[in-house]
């Protein structure tokens, strides 16, 4: 039967997508052109509801309302995978905060063994490398660090200059 | 070097206070440099393993086990240290397992030196951890390519070169399959050693599930 296949396919297309890494402003793009197309078959529904009959006639399908029914099941699975997708990467925002804070309340302790003797480094530990902007405001909140120059401040993955 | 001050521990900890102490009190004496990272632990972990002798970087939540070795190594990096050691805080760990391991680090044998308890027969886990543990090589080795006896061993050893390539993003079990992944892709060399994990009734009683296999698998496939 035709739905079986087209309903098949669905699936996998919408799997297949969820594995691809989504490609930032495109991916939302698709996102809003998909809710403006859910829109459009909604009004359209609404308008033209022996439509969804015509439809499943055309596919195999006994109703019109079973049709939609199918339908809505392909379209939530995607959600579910989406969904889970943006999950993951709040999760990972998330840990590379509470990461920062963590290692940020011991920076003290991982300089002293570190530099054992050049105690006196402005208060803004270095970050990891990966996390975005860790040491912007190194040089702001202690412009008058008379110490910033010291070998062990210069090694720092800071923007010193 | 004798003393291991150029090696760093590298522990998560999360709710393990019964053990905890003891388990940082006994490594400390083979290995000065102890940095525990505490995974939102809702009993005094934390307090312990600091009293204990530790340098303890604390989660603010819960995130998981490899989130924990992540932040674990990155304090290690900026401690400066030139071995890392990745050690369980439950005990099943042996200091002198870690020491031989990071023995080979030093005489250049590889980068990364993997703990494995099945290259010889002390270690018996039972029968069902026993099959999904080989279920696991078998599905790592086809996948990453790097051929392992024990995929899922936490007993780990790293030189600053791999400290500085690996990185996990795999917030919970996942990571040990990452890690190998990342081994795979790079140019890490890599060795397997064994060692000895005591199953007491206490990490028998905390152990993973079983089905915890459906979760890594799945983590794996939607990162």
């Amino acid at each position: 039967m035709l739905i079986k296949v087209l309903l098949l396919v669905a699936i996998a297309v919408v799997v297949v997508l969820s594995l691809r890494a989504p490609a930032g402003a495109r991916h939302l793009a698709l996102r809003r052109v998909s809710v403006i197309g859910f829109a459009a078959l909604a009004v359209l529904s609404v308008l033209f509801p022996d439509a969804w009959n015509a439809a499943a006639a055309v596919v195999g399908v006994g109703r019109g309302t079973d049709l939609l029914l199918y339908g809505l099941i392909v379209v939530f699975l995607g959600y579910m995978v989406t969904t889970y997708r943006r999950f993951r990467h709040l999760e990972s925002q998330i840990t590379q905060l509470a990461r920062r804070l963590a290692l940020d309340e011991v920076a003290t302790e991982l300089r002293a063994a570190d530099t054992a003797g050049e105690a006196r480094l402005p208060d803004v530990p270095p970050g990891p490398r990966d996390v975005d902007g860790a040491v912007g405001p190194a040089a702001a909140t202690d412009p008058a660090a008379p110490d910033a120059t010291v070998p062990g401040a210069a090694a720092r993955p800071g923007p010193a200059a | 070097m004798a003393d291991n001050a150029d090696t760093c521990l590298v522990v998560p900890l999360y709710n393990e206070g019964a053990v905890v102490g003891d388990v940082i009190s006994d490594a400390l004496t083979v290995f000065p440099r102890i940095v525990v990272v505490d995974d939102g632990s809702a009993d005094a972990s934390a307090e312990i393993a600091r009293r204990a002798g530790a340098l303890v970087v604390e989660h603010p939540l819960n995130l998981g086990q490899g989130a924990a070795l992540q932040t674990g190594f990155d304090a290690a990096r900026r401690l400066g240290a030139e071995y890392v050691v990745t050690f369980d805080s439950d005990g099943q760990h042996r200091t002198e397992d870690a020491l031989a391991m990071v023995q080979r680090l030093r005489d250049d044998e590889a980068d990364v030196v993997l703990g494995s308890r099945f290259l010889d027969d002390r270690t018996r886990p039972g029968g069902v951890k026993r099959a999904v543990l080989k279920a696991a090589v078998l599905y790592s080795n086809l996948t990453t390519g790097v051929r392992l006896t024990d995929t899922h061993n936490g007993l780990r050893a790293l030189n600053a070169t791999a400290l500085g390539t690996i990185r996990i993003r795999q917030n919970r079990m996942a990571h040990a399959s990452e890690i190998i992944e990342q081994i795979g892709r790079s140019s890490l060399r890599w060795i397997e050693h064994p060692v000895h994990i005591v199953y007491s009734d206490y990490s028998r009683s905390k152990g993973q599930s079983v089905l915890n296999a459906v979760n890594i698998v799945t983590e794996q496939l939607y990162r």
